[in-house]
């Protein structure tokens, strides 16, 4: 996630294993939590944080990066993380899966297709080539943009989930939020592999969840 | 194959007419063997009908990215889940008895087919990326733009030399990216069985940069 603003230091990952304290701010309802604590006793997700490999100093130094690409690797694992997010979303009756580019496109398409969704691309400026609305974020150092098709919401009200491979400071999913929201979706959840530790246990962004499968990591094991 | 030229979603005054074009060389995905012919015409109806959706669902549009060019826009593709699912379908079919180990995709479009076929056909997904995108060490291959070149990227390692690949983008034009994609593949000793793509444009003899390497596509359109 090296597009975003800066991680900073990210924890220890704990094993999915015993429910976590809950945090104080962005507490999710009562049923989203237990939903949480039996996805945290699922045993696919060992072995998809086991397969994420943490890139020291990269994008530049201080960052560590969590790489996917070693999921992608693993056919049972990577099958794994789709399905356990396929599980919780098939009965959402989404309309849209939202992929932010470009990691966002390589699990969204596969959530869509399973769930009977659209995929709608969300991208860096001057990719799409029709008309589109943009969206501005802020950066560390600078702004970036996020993009959309005029057209790709159809009604207002359709149900659409974000999906990105991490969330860090969540500026990126943000504005995703706020694109969606401008063509008048209704923005259900946002969901990624990995988030920092302060996005367990459904921490909201804009009032919408953020549902992760795990924690970034700060170095291999 | 069965080919369908793609339909305007969006005619505009500049945009060819349509002119429905269909060429049968082989039935799509299916062995005809001995008695099977009948079986081989369902096969290939139905492909048919699909293609046809598929097709009707891309969307061109004109002078994007600069005058002249007709910009062949899969994401109206996308926005029709039947549409996806049978553009996924038609390459899982093909390739899932062929021993694929890897699919690499050319980003970004590449990322959008071909996680789906990998996870369909058991196969490792890698992404092939512009430069200084992957953060672990890397090989490179340069190629040829209109004005200048530029690179694409794989990870060491995420590449085996026993590995039989299928290289996936959105589009086959000119070649020169996919042709970058399969020798980065085969520099590491894999063999690239085939390139995958939705789209051709055939004027643009794509296929010659590729040389006897085989090229796969549903649809194909003007440039």
């Amino acid at each position: 996630m090296g597009e975003e603003a800066s991680c900073n230091a990210i924890s220890e990952m704990e094993a999915a294993t015993n429910a976590r304290p809950a945090k104080e701010n962005g507490r999710a309802p009562a049923v989203a939590e237990v939903v949480a604590q039996e996805a945290a006793a699922d045993p696919r997700l060992q072995g998809i944080s086991d397969a994420i490999r943490v890139v020291p100093h990269f994008p530049k130094h201080g960052i560590m990066f969590n790489d996917i690409t070693t999921l992608l690797l693993r056919p049972r694992v990577f099958k794994d993380a789709v399905d356990l997010f396929v599980e919780r979303y098939r009965g959402m009756r989404i309309d849209a899966v939202a992929g932010i580019e470009a990691r966002g496109f390589i699990f969204g398409p596969a959530v869509a297709l399973a769930i009977g969704a659209k995929f709608i691309p969300l991208r860096k400026p001057r990719k799409l080539p029709g008309e589109v609305i943009s969206e501005k974020y802020v950066l560390e150092y600078g702004t970036d943009c996020l993009e959309m098709h005029v057209g790709a919401i159809e009604r207002p009200g359709e149900r659409v989930l974000i999906t990105d491979d991490l969330v860090a400071t969540g500026g990126t999913l943000c504005a995703a939020i706020r694109l969606l929201e401008r063509a008048e979706a209704d923005v259900v959840e946002c969901a990624c592999l990995i988030g920092l530790p302060k996005f367990k246990d459904f921490y909201k962004l804009n009032g919408k969840p953020v549902y992760v499968l795990v924690e970034s990591r700060e170095s291999d094991k | 194959m069965l080919f369908l030229r793609c339909q305007p979603r969006v005619p505009s005054a500049s945009a060819p007419p349509f002119r429905p074009r269909v060429r049968v060389a082989a039935p799509l995905g299916v062995r005809v063997t001995g008695g099977r012919r009948g079986q081989a015409v369902v096969a290939m109806a139905s492909a048919d009908a699909r293609l046809a959706g598929i097709a009707s669902s891309i969307r061109v549009i004109p002078d994007f990215p600069k005058p002249g060019i007709m910009f062949q826009d899969i994401t109206t593709l996308l926005l029709d889940p039947k549409a996806f699912r049978d553009t996924i379908d038609l390459f899982v079919e093909r390739y899932k008895d062929q021993g694929i180990t890897v699919v690499a995709g050319v980003e970004a479009r590449g990322f959008i087919f071909g996680p789906p076929i990998a996870l369909a056909i058991g196969a490792k997904f890698v992404p092939l990326r512009k430069p200084k995108k992957l953060p672990g060490e890397v090989i490179s291959e340069e190629y040829s733009l209109e004005y200048g070149t530029d690179k694409i990227e794989m990870h060491v390692g995420a590449v085996q030399a026993n590995d039989r690949a299928l290289v996936v983008d959105d589009l086959i034009a000119t070649g020169g990216t996919l042709c970058a994609a399969v020798k980065l593949i085969e520099r590491v000793g894999a063999k690239v069985v085939e390139c995958a793509c939705v789209i051709e444009l055939p004027e643009l003899k794509g296929r010659d940069k590729l040389g006897d390497r085989p090229v796969f596509v549903l649809v194909e359109a003007d440039a």
